[in-house]
């Protein structure tokens, strides 16, 4: 690498410190460590999740880490000034780097290095020498043509003293507009980059002309200082647009806020659509927008969706994201605190709230969600069915069970949280469908206590005419301590029937169902189990436990026939009663735990959908593609178009000819070459 | 004085059309003739950019096979049991596991195991060959690659075929997944490798490179077998888009050719500490063969990036958006910039460079493979 020698060993001592900065900027070593850098700098922004909320950052490293990482602007990283310092150093050196080098390089490329002497190419590593007794016109003819039609370019050296004739041949040259192609790519990406980073914002953020708002304010409220006009240069910020109305800012999150970026247009959307495939997937995303200029009055109306974006004076307009623009649910809620058979009307909407109250609590449900499709995976739900396995949760620690998968639609479900006065909430997850496991078929409701926890899921058993009321009524009256001694005088008479049994058995025995009972409406299962774990002995705790569940059952059963006469309806029974009695016990337990003071069952819906939009002005995008064009060409140039010269040295005097060959490449094609003129020589070199 | 070629009045060059055979021009008109027929049945269906993308495609493959001329015989073979295959279907995709040739041989899947098994056979066949110092086990290995080529592109083809007839909207072209890329993947990667085997006549590194495809394999297995991931699956919105037709393949390429280079890479340690140096090419080859092929890697992987920043800005709004796969791409492209600084502007060799280049095999497995398992965002479309 001749020329490189040149430019990379400049004698320092006599320099000063100027121009070694100069050297240091523009060397190799230089570039390379900027790049080091910036490829661990974007290593840590992989790794560390950018741009969370604060508050998760907080939980995730505690207070002490959490600040130190924000003042390394380490939740930002590639908007760090750190990060874009690099990149400018980047920038700077790469340039100098072309500066330095390209003057050289043309020269090069320019260059047959026709001057050559023969000392010089003797010393070249690839050379060989030939005699031949053709005279010297006829040798140059012949090599000169060998080499064009070799694809090279010759030059013919006038003779010398000694009348040496030099003929010096090059072949792509192009191949050092290749560095130059890439290296100036390399720069003009990056500047584009920079165009379409937030640099003028955050020259503004610095000087304090803007401030990032933090409040979760209506927008109308956010203040000028928070806000950037339509003039903008370059921006990338979302908004979401329910249904049927309109958005004209929006907004670009930075840190732990946001700004507002005000449009030089009206977005309206007017419908929201989601396909599906037949397995659920979802298909397609698109929203009917319109968009009027708000200096022209001119409208545009289209659909966009995914891949397909409208493009507007500049400024895209991209489907992003969807979610719900406030959905009209009208529900059945079941009072569970007070049980009756009897649930009472709701109506909510979603991203809206609604107060309840129940005696002196009162309580607000925040309706977040509505989905009209859900694909759920049920295989491997946690606990089994059997009442013996639901006990023995209390008693054994977590099941081990493989996650299996079983995939199904399971039609539209929705969210809510339950907050009481003292802001505490649980969030619920309810299915508006039943589902089905097992042959038998149920209302799913979840529970969780903390977003980050998964949904916990209770089962309600429907009754023979597919309903829930069933379940409501047998639950009202088992949870109902007055119809106790009821329920067991049912059951006793049951259990004994034709039997002559002594009348203190039989108290004994409805005794016993009664307390049972109490116990269960207490607390369900987990209350059983602590009686038993109380009051019994561990060696018969089993024993005792599988009576206790043989009493409850067959009590629930009569519970169940209890409930029905109330109504005027038989009961039959069959494998599918006792199986319904069975999962009502199991559900009513679970009920204990479930913590809110109603079960909302959708009952319709009127679903609006809000279409999540992603607005982006970027004017270095044509600046990155065409440095990127740049970058493939150049990159092509470098890599195949390999440079090589060749020196042919007549010397007639001598009757022999100097071959030397050289490239800046040395790779094995060369070498093959090489072998190649020699052989090549040897023939054209005979008579 | 320059000369010029006038006056001289002489040119030695043959130019590559004049040098082109009767089977070339067949070739080329058959390629022509069925991207013409192709778009006369389905140009209805494409939209401009893959009505471009066809005709590009089939010239592309044209100078593909006269610059590598056994690539026209592929193609060829792959073309006709691929039509083969899907005359077989009757427009039934129950018939994939009925009709006899598709049972056994052409239905997509089978194709891929097929293609499976060869490769492992050729693997330890090459393994063989180069223990024994066999040249006709080479050979045979060899055979059996190409073999396994052809049953692996068959498969993709008749996979095509299949994913339209589940139904016409879910149908798509059979490199969307983690599943149908890592076949494109040993496919690419065989290829590149036969390529160069040709080119250098030399068949000792198929014991190296078929690991790595062998190892591509295995995990193709596992996928298939305990996660069913051989499902075809109908493509999310993001993924519709004639972007991915050329994105994934511009990518593969690069990986294919870093994974060529590493294992290389591997061979040239060996030989260098002295283990089955005899069995192995030259240093000077090995090396060689590794630059070239980080060379072509670099260009397709820079295109590729290139390519996917142009979709992302279509499809997410911003042609860079650090998501951690965008950025872990540029941490490998930077990754073989630095090497190919090394090698060619300070001109540095040897077993340092063969590291470097096998552990930025694992840098691109992790932007490739890792990204998706352990760091999540808009790319998480493969997902173990
Ligand atoms: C992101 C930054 C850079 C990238 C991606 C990059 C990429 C490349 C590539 C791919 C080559 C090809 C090797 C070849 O075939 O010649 C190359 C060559 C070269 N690079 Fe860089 N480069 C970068 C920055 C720099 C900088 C800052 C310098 C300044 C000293 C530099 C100096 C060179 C030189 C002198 C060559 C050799 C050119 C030749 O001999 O033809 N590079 N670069």
């Amino acid at each position: 690498m001749p020329f490189l020698n040149i430019v990379n060993h400049p004698n320092s001592s006599h320099r000063n410190p100027a121009q070694n900065l100069y050297e240091l900027l523009s060397s190799m070593r230089f570039a390379i460590s900027l790049l080091t850098v910036l490829a661990i700098a974007s290593i840590i922004g992989t790794v560390l999740k950018q741009n969370e909320p604060y508050p998760n950052y907080i939980m995730q490293f505690g207070q002490f880490w959490f600040q130190t990482f924000e003042m390394l602007g380490l939740y930002d990283v590639y908007h760090s000034s750190w990060f874009l310092t690099i990149l400018a150093f980047l920038i700077l050196s790469t340039s100098l780097c072309i500066y330095r080098n390209t003057p050289l390089m043309l020269r090069e490329m320019r260059s047959f290095r026709e001057h050559a002497t023969e000392n010089s190419l003797r010393a070249f590593s690839h050379q060989a020498e030939y005699t031949t007794s053709l005279p010297a016109d006829t040798l140059t003819h012949r090599l000169g043509k060998y080499l064009l039609g070799q694809g090279f370019r010759a030059k013919l050296g006038a003779p010398g003293e000694s009348g040496d004739i030099l003929i010096a041949a090059k072949s792509g040259s192009y191949h050092r507009i290749g560095y130059l192609l890439t290296h100036t790519a390399i720069v003009v990406i990056c500047l584009g980059g920079l165009i379409d980073g937030n640099i003028p914002l955050k020259a503004q953020q610095l000087l304090g002309w803007k401030k990032i708002e933090t409040r979760d304010i209506p927008e109308r409220e956010v203040s000028a200082a928070s806000r950037l006009s339509p003039a903008n240069l370059s921006f990338r910020g979302g908004v979401t647009i329910p249904e049927g109305a309109g958005a004209d800012v929006i907004f670009i999150n930075i840190a732990d806020g946001y700004l507002v970026q005000d449009l030089p247009f009206d977005i309206m959307l007017k419908k929201f659509r989601v396909e599906h495939y037949p397995t659920g997937q979802p298909k397609s995303f698109e929203s009917d927008i319109t968009l009027i200029d708000k200096a022209t009055k001119e409208s545009v109306s289209r659909t966009i969706s995914v891949n397909h974006p409208l493009v507007y004076k500049g400024i895209a307009i991209y489907q992003a994201s969807f979610g719900d623009g406030g959905t009209r649910l009208s529900m059945k809620g079941w009072n569970l605190f007070s049980p009756t058979d009897q649930p009472f009307d709701m109506k909510g909407a979603v991203k809206q709230d609604t107060k309840l109250s129940n005696g002196g609590a009162t309580y607000t449900v925040e309706f977040t969600e509505f989905r009209k499709f859900n694909i759920e995976n049920f295989a491997g739900e946690d606990g089994g069915t059997s009442a013996m396995d639901n006990l023995n949760k209390f008693f054994q620690t977590g099941s081990t069970k493989r996650a299996q998968k079983d995939l199904r639609n399971v039609g539209p479900s929705f969210q809510y949280k339950i907050r009481d006065a003292q802001g505490q909430a649980r969030e619920y997850f309810n299915y508006m469908l039943p589902i089905q496991f097992e042959d038998r078929w149920y209302l799913l409701s979840g529970m969780r206590m903390a977003p980050n926890e998964p949904f916990r899921y209770i089962r309600f058993p429907l009754d023979r005419q597919s309903n829930i009321d069933g379940f409501m009524r047998l639950r009202a009256v088992l949870l109902d301590k007055q119809t106790h001694p009821e329920i067991a005088r049912h059951f006793a008479e049951f259990a004994l029937q034709g039997e002559k049994t002594d009348p203190a058995l039989r108290a004994k025995l409805v005794d016993s169902t009664i307390r049972i009972l109490d116990v269960f409406a207490s607390g369900g299962y987990e209350a059983m189990a602590k009686l038993i774990e109380k009051s019994v002995p561990a060696a018969e705790q089993d024993k005792v436990a599988q009576t206790y569940l043989k009493i409850l059952e067959s009590s629930t059963l009569s519970a169940w026939r209890i409930a029905q006469s109330r109504i005027g309806q038989p009961v039959v029974m069959d494998e599918i009663t006792q199986g319904f009695v069975r999962d009502s016990l199991n559900s009513v337990s679970d009920l204990f735990s479930y913590g809110a003071p109603v079960y909302l069952q959708l009952a319709e819906f009127d679903e609006v959908m809000a279409s999540g939009l992603q607005l982006t002005r970027s004017p270095g995008k044509n600046i990155v593609y065409g440095g990127s064009a740049l970058l493939v060409l150049g990159v092509f140039f470098m890599f195949y178009i390999r440079e090589r010269r060749v020196w042919l040295l007549v010397q007639p005097r001598l009757g022999t000819v100097l071959f030397a060959t050289s490239t800046n490449r040395k790779t094995m094609d060369f070498e093959q070459e090489f072998n190649r003129h020699k052989t090549h020589l040897i023939v054209l070199l005979k008579e | 004085m320059e000369l010029t070629e006038k006056t001289l009045d002489y040119n030695a060059r043959t130019s590559l059309l004049k040098s082109l055979s009767w089977f070339d021009w067949l070739y080329a008109l058959v390629l022509a003739g069925g991207s013409i027929y192709a778009f006369q049945l389905y140009g209805n269906y494409m939209d401009a950019y893959e009505k471009g993308i066809l005709f590009l495609a089939a010239a592309g493959m044209i100078w593909q096979g006269w610059f590598w001329k056994p690539f026209r015989v592929l193609l060829l073979a792959v073309a006709i049991l691929s039509l083969f295959g899907i005359s077989q279907y009757h427009g039934q995709l129950a018939r994939a596991e009925q009709t006899f040739f598709l049972k056994f041989f052409f239905g997509s899947q089978t194709a891929i195991m097929w293609m499976s098994a060869l490769f492992v056979l050729a693997t330890a066949s090459y393994w063989f060959a180069l223990l024994t110092r066999s040249g006709f086990t080479a050979r045979v290995s060899s055979a059996i690659t190409w073999s396994a080529v052809v049953m692996g592109l068959v498969g993709l083809m008749t996979r095509w075929y299949e994913s339209y007839l589940i139904s016409p909207d879910v149908g798509h072209i059979p490199i969307s997944n983690l599943y149908e890329v890592f076949i494109l993947f040993s496919i690419l990667t065989a290829m590149m490798y036969l390529y160069y085997e040709l080119r250098y006549q030399n068949r000792q590194l198929g014991a190296f490179v078929l690991l790595v495809i062998s190892a591509a394999v295995g995990f193709l297995l596992w996928y298939t077998f305990d996660r069913q991931a051989h499902e075809i699956q109908p493509l999310v919105p993001a993924l519709q888009s004639y972007w991915m037709k050329i994105h994934v393949p511009a990518n593969f390429i690069g990986y294919g050719a870093f994974a060529l280079a590493a294992m290389v890479g591997v061979a040239y340690l060996l030989a260098s500490k002295g283990i089955l140096t005899t069995r192995l090419p030259a240093p000077e080859l090995l090396d060689d063969l590794m630059y070239k092929s980080i060379a072509i890697g670099f260009a397709l992987f820079t295109i590729a990036t290139i390519l996917g920043a142009m979709w992302a800005a279509e499809a997410w709004g911003g042609y860079w958006s650090w998501d951690p796969k965008e950025t872990w791409a540029l941490i490998v492209w930077l990754n073989y910039a630095a090497w190919l600084h090394l090698r060619l502007v300070k001109g540095l060799r040897g077993p340092l460079l063969a590291w470097w280049a096998v552990i930025g095999l694992f840098v691109t497995v992790f932007a490739f493979l890792g990204v998706n398992m352990f760091l999540s965002g808009l790319h998480s479309y493969g997902t173990l």
